[in-house]
């Protein structure tokens, strides 16, 4: 067993790809949080006045909120004083068309594999691109527009579509939900925002790729997708960061809105930093994400491949309150060297015929700790709700840890709920018969964990599936358990 | 007066009364646990799913001074068949009743927890006594550990084998008043040794009871530790009942808790593996109605390699009841080689019921085969319609299929007087 651990190793050595820092001109707020702050990022965004209300709102109510410590990591407390809470890369005037932005920002955007440009045409994916805190240029708008489909940034909407962020925003995922979502609301400076008309089917993915850059920054992006009855879209979202020593922090919030038979499918490919080998530095990754199926017969899938961050704290879930809706969580996180994840989901059965479906693997290597914690809330008058639950974990090396929170509760004598779960690691007799066969273990490996995660992969949309099978590959490459 | 001030009186009265105690510093020091634990509340992870606040807030009986007139033959409505061939320790509102209690068995060895912390087992009592509260970090636990004024200490001597089980007794006498009862017990197999104890509750009369019970168990090298507890104990009857087992040896444990009635009702069931190759199987029934709460905690601490467990609780809940199951299995990072298993099944019988369960795995170690499962389901349908369709009337179909889902764990259940009886309990429940 020699060879694995040099192979553990070189898997741990393994540099983070995304790591550069784009030498752009920021237009920054002095560090700190207070009053003030909120009112200058809601003036530098020329907001309405009902937006400031409300974010004064979510800050005062942050200011009695205690910062939650009930997740399975470890991690030193975040200065919310040091944290700048807006930086937007200079920009002169709004940009008419792609070719004016700034050509470092694109080149950071081609580097990421992220092409602004009309080369998307190809693959058909409508690009929104958020960098530290601002959304800098949305691709295919008008083509989207055609069939009454909205994809803007959120800063864009609030001015142009107020009405439908008002209804909409916070409907669920209130802003005095918990610690970071009450943060978020305070400060978020941009995000996407898509609206999909009733009966419209989605010609093409949307997506949104983040990405923080300037130093000390905290990136509080705010995502908000509404399907109307009938219709359907497809969103992606993807993130990095620069390699930097000090944790930066990320709190998102995203929400989610499906009316009858409307059906979101939304998939995440997380890749921030997550710090250097010996746990310096990475990304705080504190995340709400919550979808309501509010008609019947609607879906919400979560389907995410979570590779980066130094500490994730995240759990996509649903509210199942339509007649007949589904919700899915698919999940795949992989930590590495001194990684923390603690993630899950949480399905809440409300509707009658419900069903809920969790496929979470978790991957654990060098000191990581992989945690899965979720909740299955079946209510009373939730009839024939339906829920299966499978969480496998894989350990490589014997100084990480694997963990399982499952949280299940049932008011419903109707209700069917399945939870299984095992943590193993790759079996001996596994790479044996590989070996015999010809495969080096390498190649071993990258196909056992390859199968293990396949069932999440499966349901990742094409785009970003060889992604995210190249992340795995990156994350954990020669790790022989 | 509040329970808090009551219970500083109390506590001061004792200190002062037994002061002599080689106990006294081991009270003192949970009196000052329990002032920063208090009493859990739902904002305590362990105790999410207990609301035992209520509890606290009716007046108890000064457990001090809780003397009884029970004779041996108030004792005889609760004794258990095979009586006649076992042990019998008698605890009557959480103190330990020498003239109550038969001892039958030469190589057993049942002394005062006082007695036995002054004589040739001092040492065991200071090693031991108290360990539990390591896992359980909470008000309750320390309660129980703040008065221990006496409580039972029994000892197996190496190489022996106690033919005859032990059974225990925990009567609270609530004629008259409330009583908060708190039976403190611990036990000793030396290497090589085998028991087999049979716990059971009772209440006398229609007050409230309250059992806070801590039983701590030592399983040295190749010894065999058999343990069934009964709870069917009386609508206003509850408890937190704690069995904190260590094996400290390579042994073998078996343990089975079958829950039939009570208020409120929490068993804390910890193995705490500590030597390579243990093994131990933890079984519970829990077949609930009205509007009685129960809650299995159970954890299963795999410190060192190679160990097995398996872990099996059922559950049925029918009326107003509520049922909890967390399972918690740790395999710490020299547990290498751990195989551990757990399933969490759950059947709800009635609208009004509800399950919440928590199957936890907590892994340190790569090299493990560990699995949990849990289910939370209905009468399977086809199995009733088969049977309804040869004849069978839906009722005793019905029953047929909850004494199908309940043996499993009764199956486990080694001696027959026993069997027998636990047997016709669920029938009794079943309503055959």
């Amino acid at each position: 067993m020699n060879d694995s651990s040099t192979d553990i190793e070189k898997a741990v050595l393994k540099e983070y790809e995304y790591g550069f820092v784009t030498n752009i001109e920021a237009d920054e707020a002095p560090k700190g949080l207070s009053e003030d702050i909120i009112r200058f990022i809601s003036a530098k965004k020329n907001e309405p006045e009902w937006m400031l209300e409300w974010r004064l709102k979510a800050y005062n109510h942050w200011l009695k909120m205690e910062e939650p410590n009930w997740a399975n990591v470890k991690y030193p407390k975040v200065n919310y004083q040091e944290v700048i809470y807006y930086s937007a890369p200079k920009q002169k005037t709004k940009v008419g068309s792609l070719d004016e932005i700034d050509p470092e920002l694109r080149a950071t955007f081609e580097k990421l594999g992220i092409s602004l440009d009309e080369q998307k045409r190809l693959s058909g994916v409508a690009v929104d691109a958020v960098i530290d805190s601002v959304s800098i240029g949305t691709t295919f708008k008008a083509q989207l527009a055609e069939q009454g489909i909205i994809f803007c940034s959120m800063s864009e909407a609030i001015q142009e579509h107020p009405d439908l962020v008002r209804k909409y925003l916070s409907s669920v995922v209130p802003v005095t939900d918990n610690f970071f979502s009450a943060l978020n609301s305070a400060v978020f400076t941009d995000g996407s925002f898509c609206y999909i008309p009733e009966g419209v089917h989605c010609p093409m993915e949307l997506s949104t790729y983040f990405r923080i850059n300037a130093e000390n920054t905290g990136q509080f992006e705010r995502t908000l997708i509404v399907a109307e009855a009938g219709s359907y879209v497809s969103y992606l979202e993807g993130c990095t960061a620069p390699m930097r020593d000090e944790n930066q922090l990320h709190a998102a919030v995203v929400e989610i809105v499906a009316m009858e038979k409307a059906e979101v499918k939304y998939s995440t490919v997380q890749n921030w930093y997550p710090g250097d080998k010996n746990g310096n530095g990475g990304i705080y990754n504190f995340v709400t994400k919550r979808g309501i199926c509010k008609g019947d017969n609607s879906k919400i899938s979560w389907t995410q491949v979570e590779t980066g961050s130094a500490v994730t704290w995240k759990y996509p879930s649903v509210i199942l309150k339509g007649d007949n809706s589904v919700g899915e969580f698919y999940s795949v996180a992989v930590t590495n060297n001194y990684q923390q994840a603690d993630t899950g989901t949480k399905m809440m059965h409300i509707g009658k015929n419900t069903k809920s479906r969790i496929v979470s693997k978790g991957i654990s290597a060098g000191h990581s700790n992989n945690s899965y914690r979720g909740l299955v809330q079946v209510s009373k008058n939730a009839a024939n709700a339906r829920n299966f639950s499978q969480c496998d974990s894989l350990l490589l090396g014997d100084k990480c840890g694997a963990h399982t929170f499952p949280y299940i509760e049932v008011k419903n004598n109707t209700a069917v709920v399945e939870h299984e779960a095992t943590t193993s690691k790759i079996g001996e007799d596994q790479l044996f018969y590989c070996n015999q066969r010809g495969i080096d273990t390498e190649t071993a490996v990258a196909l056992i964990i390859n199968g293990f995660a396949k069932e999440v992969m499966n349901q990742l949309p094409m785009e970003f599936a060889v992604e995210a099978q190249k992340l795995l590959a990156i994350s954990l490459e020669g790790s022989v358990g | 007066m509040n329970m808090t001030e009551l219970f500083k009186d109390q506590f001061a009265q004792l200190q002062a009364e037994d002061k002599d105690s080689k106990l006294s510093a081991v009270r003192e020091q949970a009196f000052s646990a329990f002032n920063e634990f208090g009493i859990p509340t739902v904002r305590h992870e362990e105790w999410k799913y207990t609301r035992i606040g209520t509890l606290f807030t009716k007046d108890y009986k000064s457990q001090v001074s809780g003397k009884t007139d029970f004779s041996a033959k108030d004792v005889d409505a609760y004794r258990l068949p095979g009586h006649k061939e076992a042990n019998e320790l008698v605890f009557v509102n959480g103190q330990f009743v020498d003239k109550l209690s038969t001892i039958r068995s030469k190589d057993l060895t049942v002394l005062h927890l006082a007695e036995a912390a002054k004589n040739e087992y001092s040492e065991i009592v200071s090693k031991h006594f108290g360990h539990s509260s390591d896992y359980l970090k909470d008000g309750i636990n320390a309660l129980n550990t703040a008065f221990v004024k006496d409580g039972i200490f029994i000892h197996v001597k190496r190489s022996k084998i106690i033919e005859e089980p032990v059974y225990i007794y925990n009567i609270t006498d609530a004629a008259a008043e409330n009583i908060l009862a708190q039976p403190r017990s611990l036990i000793y197999l030396s290497e090589n040794a085998q028991l087999q104890i049979i716990e059971t509750f009772a209440t006398r009369g229609t007050e409230d009871s309250f059992t806070n019970q801590i039983m701590e168990v030592i399983v040295e090298k190749d010894a065999r530790f058999e343990y069934c507890k009964i709870q069917n104990d009386s609508a206003n009857a509850s408890q937190v009942s704690t069995t904190h087992i260590r094996q400290t040896g390579t042994s073998y444990v078996n343990a089975i808790i079958v829950s039939l009635n009570g208020e409120i009702v929490r068993n804390n069931t910890n193995v705490v593996m500590e030597a390579p190759h243990c093994e131990a199987h933890l079984y519970g029934l829990y077949f609930q109605k009205g509007n009685s709460h129960i809650d299995n905690h159970t954890i299963v601490d795999n410190v060192m390699p190679h160990c097995f467990s398996n872990e099996l609780y059922k559950g049925m809940m029918d009326e107003n009841s509520t049922g909890v199951f967390n399972g918690k299995i740790f395999v710490r990072q020299p547990a290498q080689k751990t195989n551990a298993f757990q399933s969490n099944k759950n059947i709800l019988l009635s609208n009004n019921a509800s399950v919440n369960t928590k199957p936890q795995l907590e892994i340190f170690a790569d090299d493990v085969k560990c699995s949990h499962g849990c289910t939370i389901g209905q009468l399977d349908e086809e199995g009733l319609f088969y049977l309804q369709s040869r004849g069978i009337p839906e009722k005793i179909a019905k029953s047929m299929l909850l004494v199908g889902f309940a043996s499993d764990i009764l199956d486990k259940i080694n001696l027959p007087h026993i069997r027998t009886y636990v047997d016709h309990l669920v029938a009794e429940r079943l309503g055959n």
